[in-house]
Order: C-alpha cells, then structure tokens, then sequence
C-alpha cells in the first residue's frame, strides 16, 4: 500500500504509525507459537531458553522430549492419541452427516420458521462449555455413558454440527437450485440428485466443515473432563493435567505435533475455500 | 378475479390454487423433515439435559424424602411452640430408618447447612436411641440434648420442608433467607460469588476492548491491501485460530513465567530489574493477555469480511469532495464498518464471559472467572445443584446477548474463516 506522492509529511508519519501498529499486533497473534518450536529441542529439563540454546551450540539441542513423547515409559501420549484420533474421526462423521442434512433443509426456501431453527441448532457454538459440559454429564451419567467413548464422541457431535451447519448452508447460499430441478425434471430420484449433483458441488463446503469439527473435538476438554474416564484419556486431557502438575518439556513436543497438525489443517481448509469459490464463480 | 372468469384448474381438474398450496405444504414438510434428525438429536442430548439442570437447580426433596412421616406430622404445627408428642414420635421413627440405612449422615450434612449444631445432636440422637423405650418420645429425645428442646431446631427443620427451593440462585448472588424469612446478603466478608460475577463481567468487557483496539487497523490492512499480501498475512491471523487452545495457553504460560521471554526482554531494556522480576502470570494480567490472544481471530474474521465489500472508491470521495483522510475515514468508512464491529463485539463478549480453559491455567486465585467456579463445584464439592443454578444464571446472560447477536447479525451471517 504506498503512499501517492503528494502525501503530507503528517500523513505520512500518521502511515507508518499505522503500519508499526498492524506489524504489533501480527507479531503478538504468531509469535506466541514459535517459542514452542525451539524450547522443545531443549536438551535440558527447564522450559527456559538455556545458555546453550542462545548461542546454538548443538550439544544444547536434542530430540529427547520427541523420544520420551513415543518411547517413554507408562507414557500416556499413545493412548491418548489413538482416542482422540478414534473420536474425533467418529464425532466428525457424525457431525457431517447430521449438519450437511439439516443444511440442505434450512437452506430450502420452504423451511419455515428458519431464523428461530438456525439459532436453536446453532446453539451449542454460543453457550458456555462448562454449560455443555455440566449438561451433557447429567445425560450422560443417566443413560449410562458416561466414560465411555460413545458418550464422548455423541458429546463431540452436538458441539461439531454447529460448525457444519453454518460452512455448508454458506455454500448452499450460492448454489444454483436451476441444476437440481434440471436433474429430477430429467427423471432422477431426490438421492440420486444429491449424490450426483449437489453433493460435488458443496463438497468444499462439507468438507471444511468436517475439518471444523474434526478440530473442535481433537481440541476439546472442558466436556472431555467430566465425560472421560481413564481408558477415554485424549491429547487435550493430558495436556491439561501436564499444565496444571507438571509442566514438562514432553508437552512442547506433543504441542509442536498439534501445531504442525493445525497448519496442514489450515492449508487444506484454504485450498478448500479457494476452490469452493471458484466452483460458485465467486471471484474477490 | 371476477367471478365469470374459470377458475384455472391443472390436468387432474383440481383448481391450480390448491394444487399449488398442496405442494407447498409438501415442500415445507420436506425441508422440515431434514432438519427433523440433527434437531431430534439435539433436543434429547442437549435441551433436554439444560431442563434437567434447571430440575436439579430448584429441586430440593433429599430432605422431604428422608423425613416423610416427620413432615406429614408436622402440617399441623404452627411453629410457635415446641411440637407435639406425634411430630416428636414420627421424627424418631424416620430417624430410626434412616440409622439402619445408614444414610442418616447426608441428613446431618443437610440440616447443618441448615442451621449450625444440628449435626452434633443428631449423632447424640443416633448414640442414645438404642436405649429408647416405647411411647412419650418428646420427653426421651428432649433428654438427649437441651437443644432438641429449643423451638429454633424445630423450625429450622420445617423449613427445610418444601421440596423446591431457589435458595442455590440466591447463594449464587451472595444472598440467603433468613430465619424470619427475609431476603438478605451475606455478611460482606463472605460475599465471593458477587466478586466472581463482577470479575467476569469486567475481564469480558476488557478483552473484547483490547481485541477490538488490536482487530480494527488489522483487519482494515488486511481488507485494502492487494490479495498476495493480504493472503499471506491472512495465515497470521488464521493460523492461531485453528491452533488448540492448550497449546495457546501453554505458550503463555512458557513467555510470561518469572524467568520467562517476556521478563527477560522487561529486564534487557531496563524497565524491571532482574532480581525484582513481576509476576505476570497466576493473576489477572495473565487471563488478560492469554485471553486477548486467544479471542482476537474472533474479532478480526468478522471485521474483515464486513470491510471486504466496503469500496475504496467511497473513501476517495470522501476526501475530493474536502474531507481531510480523517475526517473522510470518521464519517465515511467507520460508519460503514459498524455491523462488523458489533458482530465481532458480541462474539468476543460472549465467548469469554463463559472462559474456563485458559483462566484455570493461567489465572491463578485471583483471575478464575465464573466458569472456574461452576467447573469447582461440579468436581470438588460436588453440589450439583448450586453448580446447575450457577450455569443457568450464566446460560441466561449469554442467551440474552446470542439474542441481541441475532437481531443484529442474524446468526446466518456468522462466517467462519
């Protein structure tokens, strides 16, 4: 954004201020992250940048964390990684099929009483965790699911769709109706019109929606912490209780894990929207 | 239409009208069928249970149920005197019930909340009953102790009686009903669900300030510069957003410790010494910045989109047509981006009035927020039913501004990413 050149010095001085502040407040949104990087190659135990580390000898760098992270002993990340892949995979599911439904419902001109359905099945987005969580583990304890993955994944699908729900009626607000009318005028069952023609059409639209919810489960544990007994022990449980017992260097390494993790998932979901765009013909 | 015209009537001679009608119908029932599974669901595993915490916020029978003959006995006691030798025998022999059960311990914790010392003549009770003889309880039970003689016990046990109460909503607010059956706060040393409230409203209020200061010349640089930049600089903002919440936390927990980077930068420049290092974390400041961090994506999407389609051209008019760039900006642009503001406020706002993660983390005693107490009553003293009114006091404040959200934004118009 250059400045013209007839720009007053005042103005001028005004920009750079300006600019000075944008570059504040970017270094304060990222560079929070990146200490994680380095600090969990620390050869030692303290979560401090050693004197070692300032002046890169190598000897102060190791893949320690890394290795007690997979081999270390009565470690809990394993377990814990493969149920929170097993339940967000499942919670995900979940949430896609019931949203991408209730989605194609809502964004039906027919739908009545839209506003108030919207809000009701949005919901769950808007209020408090500790609500949800507080909630869910009375139902849950009724119907006797509590510590259970089941009830963990049910818990993961009602705060998953919101997000589904609202990716994919947005891609529905720039579809085309004229296609799917073409389709069944052509002979085509309702079933047949959705899996062959509007389905590839908001493919992006669910499948960012999905990533939403994947992500909004594997994160999860404000409801996690009620429901999870010690078999259902997640990525975010272990976390929690390493950051509130002991706040071991082990945790950099699962941390940097979710970083890199969370930056293919942001790669996939822009790509996603980029050609989500381009199939409905938004150009910016 | 004039009568002599032919109604208009389809191939099967129905009258087009309701031909017309009849599939509309059809098609309502056909939207609303689809919605029909994903709202079902909801209802039963999530409505449903907010009902229940209401049920369990109000309801009050333990008590009721532990002492059905007793309370029977006592519709009839006006409560002035001491009761009669009936209240006195029905109490002895639900007690009795109660000690064979072994459950008449939760009744003691229960009367005690009460009135204080219930506890104590209970137990003498439990002990000297086995020596009871048949008939003329009063007398025997008032031999126990000299307090079962006192009318004050008796009428503490009639109020607990009824079997709903909103007493948990009251001691939510720092308030109680006293003997006499007035409405009054607690002594003011003891009044720590007011400060609570308050806290949260103000560390809810603040962050959605400073998130709104920081958001607002981000979001605009990202809105006018030219898309390779904005892209790339979009990752910033995208990127933590995506990131887990622990790992945000826990990468505040690592800057602001005591020998943490941002001490040590403090130190380098000169603003702290190093011996005297503040304590930036465990407290309010901590819940602040951690909290800031975390929520500003939430401020800077919807700003973003709203000054997407605001046009650069108007700007320009504004300053040809005489306005220096502020006063074009004050009157033209800012105007214009208010809708963003208020959706990004009220988001903000309300995700952190019910924050737990990150003030349990990094807050310490003195930067828990409301939601650090409703989660310590769940698990550690596990009063449900004052944790259940806890949240519905809360619930009721965040539904009223999702309320305000969604006239003003309209919850279809929530974007994400």
């Amino acid at each position: 954004m250059a400045l013209p050149k007839y720009t007053e010095p005042h103005y001028r001085v005004w920009h750079y201020f300006y600019l000075f502040i944008c570059g504040c407040v970017f270094f304060f949104l990222i560079a929070p992250l990146f200490v994680i990087f380095p600090l969990s190659f620390n050869a030692e135990e303290f979560l401090v940048f050693s004197e070692g580390m300032k002046r890169l000898d190598p000897d102060a760098f190791s893949l320690r964390w890394y290795k007690d992270m997979i081999y270390g002993t009565k470690n809990p990340w394993g377990l814990a990684a493969k149920n929170s892949f097993i339940i967000a995979l499942f919670a995900t599911l979940g949430s896609v099929i019931l949203g991408t439904v209730a989605a194609l419902g809502l964004s039906s001109r027919h739908m009545p009483y839209k506003g108030i359905i919207m809000a009701a099945l949005i919901s769950p987005m808007i209020v408090p965790l500790i609500i949800s969580g507080v909630a869910i583990f009375f139902f849950m304890a009724k119907v006797g699911l509590a510590a259970t993955h089941t009830g963990i994944v049910l818990a993961h699908i009602i705060l998953g769709t919101p997000f589904v729900v609202i990716t994919v009626t947005a891609t529905l607000s720039g579809f085309d109706h004229s296609v799917t009318r073409a389709a069944s005028s052509l002979g085509s069952d309702p079933v047949n019109t959705f899996m062959k023609i509007t389905l590839p059409l908001i493919l992006p639209g669910v499948i960012s929606g999905g990533l939403f919810a994947f992500v909004t489960s594997f994160d999860e544990v404000v409801v996690v912490l009620f429901l999870a007994g010690l078999d259902n022990t997640t990525i975010p449980i272990q976390m929690w209780t390493g950051l509130r017992e002991q706040l071991s260097p082990t945790i950099l390494a699962v941390a940097t894990c979710l970083i890199v993790l969370s930056t293919l998932i942001l790669v996939t979901a822009e790509l996603l929207r980029r050609r989500s765009e381009r199939i409905r013909g938004i150009n910016r | 239409m004039s009568s002599e015209t032919q109604k208009i009537l389809t191939t099967d001679g129905i009258p087009l009208e309701v031909s017309l009608k009849k599939a509309e119908k059809k098609n309502k029932i056909k939207a609303f069928l689809l919605v029909c599974p994903l709202l079902l669901f909801l209802i039963i595993t999530y409505v449903f249970p907010i009902g229940d915490m209401l049920y369990r916020s109000v309801d009050d029978r333990m008590v009721t149920n532990m002492l059905p003959k007793t309370y029977k006995a006592m519709e009839q006691w006006d409560g002035k005197d001491l009761p009669e030798e009936e209240v006195f025998e029905a109490f002895y022999l639900d007690y009795k019930k109660l000690v064979e059960e072994k459950t008449f311990g939760k009744l003691a914790t229960q009367l005690n909340f009460e009135k204080n010392g219930f506890k104590s003549i209970l137990k003498k009770l439990k002990r000297k009953m086995k020596k009871f003889e048949e008939g003329n309880y009063k007398e025997q039970i008032m031999g126990v102790h000299k307090r079962w003689a006192n009318v004050e016990y008796w009428r503490a046990l009639k109020r607990r009686a009824p079997s709903y109460t909103y007493a948990k909503y009251l001691k939510g607010i720092d308030m109680y009903e006293n003997e006499d059956g007035n409405i009054v706060q607690v002594p003011e040393d003891r009044r720590i669900h007011k400060i609570l409230w308050l806290r949260t409203l103000e560390v809810a209020l603040f962050v959605t300030i400073f998130c709104f200061l920081m958001a607002y010349p981000i979001a605009h640089l990202l809105a006018t510069l030219p898309m390779k930049y904005s892209n790339l600089l979009m990752i910033c903002v995208l990127l933590p957003f995506w990131t887990s919440l622990l790992v945000r936390t826990a990468s505040w927990m690592i800057l602001l410790q005591q020998q943490g980077i941002v001490n040590d930068f403090f130190v380098m420049i000169g603003l702290v010494s190093d011996d005297n290092r503040p304590e930036m974390m465990y407290n309010k400041t901590g819940t602040y910045v951690a909290m800031t961090q975390i929520l500003l994506p939430f401020m800077v999407l919807p700003l973003y989109s709203v000054m997407k389609t605001i046009s650069p051209s108007l700007m320009r008019a504004g300053k040809s047509l005489g306005g220096t760039p502020f006063v074009a900006f004050w009157k033209v642009y800012f105007p214009l981006t208010i809708p963003g503001i208020g959706a990004g406020c009220l988001l903000v706002f309300i995700l952190a009035i019910g924050y737990y993660i990150t003030p349990a983390l990094v807050g310490g005693a003195s930067g828990t927020l409301i939601s650090n107490q409703i989660a310590f009553h769940m698990k550690s003293t596990l009063d449900w039913s004052f944790a259940s009114a806890m949240g519905l006091m809360l619930l009721a404040g965040v539904l009223a501004i999702y309320w305000v959200y969604n006239k003003l934004v309209g919850v279809d118009n929530i974007k994400l990413g």
